[in-house]
């Protein structure tokens, strides 16, 4: 879902996050604006402590603002009730944390196919669609980041109309990493739409259009799609 | 010594040949040790036959290349501003970069922080390209190794504008 001509599937405005009081205000996120279109990949990036990660945890519902407003799957979520807010995380938002955040005492398909139970599925239809997943994001024997993969499957589970990522790539090593990144250019290929938030440029390299984030506030903006391949013998040091 | 960082460093204000060697050596500490006085001077003289630089026994002083006062001229000024808004990298490395950044901020040219983004979208676009070509070619191959290299480099590259950004963050004497 979208607005009427599906330019865009989530949309913030004028969107603040404040903490503390008088001389103790925090302005963790001060006057976003945001439209992010489906299909798209975005990244955002920013030293730590810019609000990066506060500004996922308000458009995925898991925090309220201060003041702004948030559109989701053509939702307008900043008023929605406790209870509609968790319908809305559960049935069109998908989050990657990266501590992973799954139960050690579930097997990965008992994790995946939490989500779905959760959303009213029936515990055949569940397992098919975990099974399905885990077969999709983990096609080889066991790595490093097969847990942040496991993950991934669970965020795909009811099909989100977006996925959250939290600094995916944190906690894995670079061979880890780069198979997260194959992973998240599949999604996007599929049209899956993405937020990332991550100081790891090469998952900021992959998505269409980066954000550079400071004091709580968009700074610059980078669209990367329609590169060309023309500089990468200067990159090698074949330049004249 | 490079043509545009000395004339960057004009860019504050006209300085005497000393000031301007003293105001390179805080700029780079030791990395700047091996920088001899002669090359800063060879380059002056060179900007000034290029119209570049115009130069001023100062009044009272004995007549030496570190005692003559050095200003830019408009043609000067011009290629400063070029160079700030050049985004080519690696070029001749990351020094040319950092005196880029105190340049601007001394002169009030542009604000640091601005360079930096600038820099950071154009190494994002390579990384992008790099690693795009890279996903593409098979394991192990030797297209896919210099790849790795390509990448890798421009990731140390990034990392080190993240902390361009952090110290020039906040400054007081950012314009």
């Amino acid at each position: 879902m979208s607005d009427i001509d599906g330019s865009w599937v989530l949309r913030a405005r004028g969107l603040r996050k404040e903490y503390g009081k008088e001389a103790g205000l925090v302005r963790a996120v001060d006057g976003v604006d945001l439209d992010v279109a489906p299909g798209e990949t975005l990244a955002v990036m920013g030293p730590s402590g810019c609000g990066k990660s506060t500004l996922l945890h308000l458009l995925g519902g898991l925090d309220r603002p201060s003041a702004g407003e948030i559109w989701l799957a053509g939702q307008r979520v900043d008023q929605l009730t406790e209870k509609a807010l968790a319908r809305l995380r559960r049935d069109a938002v998908g989050f990657v944390f990266q501590a992973f955040h799954l139960m050690d005492e579930l097997t990965a398909v008992e994790n995946v196919e939490l989500p779905a139970l959760l959303a009213g599925r029936s515990p055949r239809a569940a397992r098919r669609l975990a099974a399905e997943l885990l077969e999709r994001v983990l096609p080889v024997a066991l790595s490093g980041g097969q847990r942040q993969r496991v993950a991934i499957a669970r965020a795909l589970a009811n099909e989100p109309v977006v996925v959250l990522a939290d600094e995916p790539t944190g906690n894995l090593d670079s061979a880890a990493a780069l198979e997260l990144l194959r992973l998240f250019e599949s999604l996007h290929a599929a049209g899956q739409t993405l937020i990332i938030v991550t100081h790891d440029s090469r998952i900021a390299a992959t998505a269409d259009r980066m954000i550079s984030m400071r004091d709580g506030a968009f700074v610059d903006e980078t669209r990367l799609t329609g590169g060309t391949r023309g500089n990468l013998a200067d990159l090698a040091g074949l330049g004249g | 010594m490079q043509q545009e960082v000395v004339l960057a460093m004009l860019a504050k204000e006209p300085s005497h040949g000393y000031q301007l060697r003293a105001r390179l050596q805080q700029a780079l500490g030791p990395a700047g040790d091996a920088m001899n006085a002669g090359q800063i001077y060879v380059t002056l003289s060179r900007l000034e036959k290029a119209s570049m630089v115009t130069c001023e026994p100062a009044a009272g002083l004995p007549d030496r290349p570190d005692r003559k006062v050095y200003a830019l001229t408009a043609a000067g000024q011009q290629r400063v501003t070029n160079w700030i808004t050049n985004v080519s990298w690696p070029g001749p490395g990351l020094a040319e970069f950092h005196l880029k950044l105190i340049a601007a901020a001394a002169a009030r040219l542009a604000d640091p922080l601005a360079i930096i983004d600038a820099q950071r979208r154009e190494l994002l676009r390579r990384l992008r390209d790099a690693q795009r070509a890279a996903m593409a070619e098979p394991d192990r191959s030797h297209a896919a190794l210099l790849l790795e290299g390509i990448v890798l480099r421009l990731q140390a590259d990034l990392r080190w504008l993240e902390a361009c950004e952090r110290n020039w963050t906040g400054r007081k004497d950012r314009p």
